[in-house]
Order: structure tokens, then C-alpha cells, then sequence
């Protein structure tokens, strides 16, 4: 034997199948964990960090963290008045927040620009499959209005309840 | 399709219930543990690596065919594998076969082919209008453009709906196999 007596005795000694089962058990629990933790994240409730002033009223700049539910955009209950979490369409790394101004089939209703002073108002028909989303903040926000109606397929939650900073918690009202 | 594995499942289930005794609470329960376990983890590899999808119509043809079902409840059309590792940074190539939500419909996926990405133009058939595709968004092309529902009817379509890209057909056996990138010619003009 290369090694001393006592080493080998003692390397032998250690129960290396246990420990291997051992891990091994770990390594499923952790993984199980990360797969319930997915599900539960995708299919019914959320956390995110919403930043940026297009929802002002409602979200703060420096960033508010909010829960978010999955199960009503699956039963595809999502109504006027919500704030939802969407990919944005020009560029799909992005999520942003906005609120459901019109459904498939509502015509809706907005000014221009209000930002540069143009007023006039402008109506436009959603189209099947769609919905019309803008910012409450009509001034600081990229929404529908450049970049028209959305797919309902990019809608992936809704923001329900505030829940830091503590003076803001609360759910958040559906405002029409 | 899902459903229906669940139902192939259940009724394993059933048998190995029944063969086991099915009266002990405490096989009952380790069942249920396993059957939520198992869907746990199903799910959230479906969801994240790699998922197997059914091919309903004539679109694709002749990468993927529909073929007439044998016997009743029998699969109608090829089961593919879809990767879902292109979803973290949304990168694609031209000629990729990608699983998409619709977009005028959320509740039904279309698999056609990626014919132009951002920043390119392409050529409108049927009308000899070029249009340049928007930031964000792609065209998408049934390969068999006869009876197919693609960016022809709808426009371009956003990336975001995107769910997965197509690798291999995995269903039925005889033709087992990848699928390989294919761009139509003289749609889109070379930089």
C-alpha cells in the first residue's frame, strides 16, 4: 500500500456510499424546491421591482415592489383598468408595466401627444386578440399609442398589491 | 396532448393501485407526493428546457405532415422537440422553425418558419411592397404558403410571443430526425 497504514485505514473508514446518497437526496430536495419555486412563480403569484415614472400616480420612480398574479391572465380574465406586466413589442428582454386601457373590440380613446402639446383626440379599434395598454403617466410613457394595440399573448401578470415601500402598501386600485 | 398524458398516467396509476393492494393510506400518500413531484419537475422542464408539442395542420408540409389517423384517439400529427434556451436572450437565426403564441388568438400556438428579423427588409408577395421590419418584432412563414396563417394575414409579430424553437421531429419514426434552417430565396435582399 502507498500510503501509511493509518491513512488508508482511516480513508476506507469514511462511509463515502452514504455520503454519496446523502448528496445526492440533498441535491433532489434542492432541485425539487427550485422546480416548486418555478411553478409558483410562473402560475400563480410573483414578486418584481417596477421602476421608471410611465405609471407615476400609481408606481413611484425610484421603484416599488409589487405582487404579481399569473392565474387571471391564464383564465384570461384580464379587464379594463388592470395593471399588468407585458413583454414590451420592440424589444421582448424588456417587461414593462402598464395599464389595460381597452379590450378586443373596445374603441378607444386617447390624445396624440400630450407631451408636445397635441391635444386632439384620436380613436382607434382594438383588434381581436389584442388590448390597448398605456401608462398613466400620458407625458413619460411608451405605450399603445406609439406602438398600438398589443397581443394578449405578451401579457404575463398582474400587478395586484404594492407591497414595499410600507406607507404605499395596499392594493393597487383599478382605476377606469 | 398533455391531457392526454395525464389520463395515460392515471390510469398506470390505477393498475399499479390495484396490483399493490390499494387499501394502505400510506401508499396513497407516497403516490400522491410522487404524482405532484414528478409534475413539479415535468413542468418546469417544459417550461424552461425543452418541450414536446403536437403539429396540427398543413402549413409546415412537407417538414411536418398530418397524417390520417389510423384509429380513433391516435395522434393526428408529428410531436416534435422545441428548445427553450433561445428565450433568454432572444436570439434567432433566419430559417429557424419557432413555436409562437398567436397573435390574434393567445390560446393557440402556430409553428412556422422565421423568414426576416429586425432591421431587414422583406418583400410582400403578392404585392411588390417592401417593408421593413420593426424593432422587436419578426416575420413568420408556413413553409407550405398555400394553406398556411402567417405574417401574410397578421403583419409582422412581436418576439416577445415567441415560446420555442423547433429542433427535431421526434414522432412518428420513419422520420426521426432534425430539422434544418431553411431561408427562402429572393425574399429578402443581401446586405
Amino acid at each position: 500500500m502507498a500510503w501509511g497504514s493509518g491513512t488508508g485505514r482511516r480513508f476506507a473508514g469514511i462511509p463515502w456510499r452514504m455520503i454519496a446518497s446523502d448528496a445526492a437526496a440533498r441535491f433532489m430536495l434542492v432541485c425539487k424546491a427550485a422546480c416548486a419555486v418555478h411553478v409558483f412563480n410562473n402560475y400563480v403569484c410573483s414578486i418584481a421591482l417596477l421602476r421608471g415614472p410611465s405609471m407615476l400616480p400609481a408606481i413611484n420612480v425610484s421603484g416599488d415592489v409589487v405582487a404579481v398574479e399569473h392565474i387571471s391572465v391564464r383564465s384570461g380574465t384580464i379587464d379594463v383598468g388592470d395593471v399588468v406586466l407585458l413583454r414590451s413589442p420592440e424589444n421582448p428582454l424588456k417587461v414593462v408595466t402598464k395599464r389595460v386601457t381597452g379590450l378586443e373590440g373596445d374603441s378607444v380613446t386617447f390624445e396624440r401627444d400630450p407631451a408636445r402639446g397635441d391635444h386632439r383626440p384620436k380613436t382607434v379599434l382594438v383588434p381581436k386578440g389584442h388590448v390597448w395598454v398605456q401608462g398613466d403617466n400620458v407625458y413619460e410613457s411608451r405605450d399603445s399609442r406609439q406602438f398600438g394595440p398589443v397581443p394578449y399573448g405578451l401579457i404575463h401578470g398582474r400587478a395586484f398589491c404594492k407591497l414595499w415601500p410600507p406607507k404605499d402598501f395596499g392594493y393597487i386600485q383599478q382605476k377606469l | 396532448m398533455i391531457l392526454r398524458l395525464i389520463i395515460v398516467y392515471l390510469r398506470f396509476l390505477l393498475i399499479v393501485g390495484m396490483s399493490a393492494g390499494m387499501g394502505s393510506q400510506n401508499f396513497l400518500w407516497q403516490l400522491t407526493k410522487r404524482t405532484v413531484t414528478g409534475a413539479l419537475i415535468g413542468i418546469t422542464i417544459s417550461d424552461r428546457y425543452v418541450t414536446v408539442s403536437s403539429i396540427r395542420g398543413s402549413s409546415m408540409y412537407p417538414a411536418f405532415q398530418t397524417t390520417p389517423a389510423t384509429f380513433p384517439g391516435s395522434l393526428k400529427g408529428d410531436l416534435v422537440l422545441a428548445e427553450r434556451f433561445c428565450l433568454e436572450k432572444y436570439k434567432f437565426s433566419l430559417g429557424d422553425v419557432i413555436i409562437f403564441q398567436g397573435p390574434d388568438n393567445h390560446k393557440r400556438n402556430l409553428v412556422k418558419r422565421l423568414i426576416a428579423l429586425p432591421g431587414q427588409w422583406i418583400q410582400i408577395p403578392e404585392s411588390s411592397e417592401m417593408l421593413k421590419i420593426p424593432e422587436g418584432h419578426c416575420w413568420v412563414e408556413g413553409d407550405n404558403s398555400a394553406c398556411s396563417l402567417d405574417s401574410r394575414s397578421f403583419g409582422p409579430i412581436p418576439l416577445g410571443l415567441v415560446k420555442g424553437r423547433v429542433t427535431h421531429v421526434i414522432w412518428p419514426p420513419h422520420r426521426i430526425g432534425a430539422i434544418e434552417r431553411k431561408v427562402p430565396t429572393g425574399r429578402t435582399p443581401p446586405y
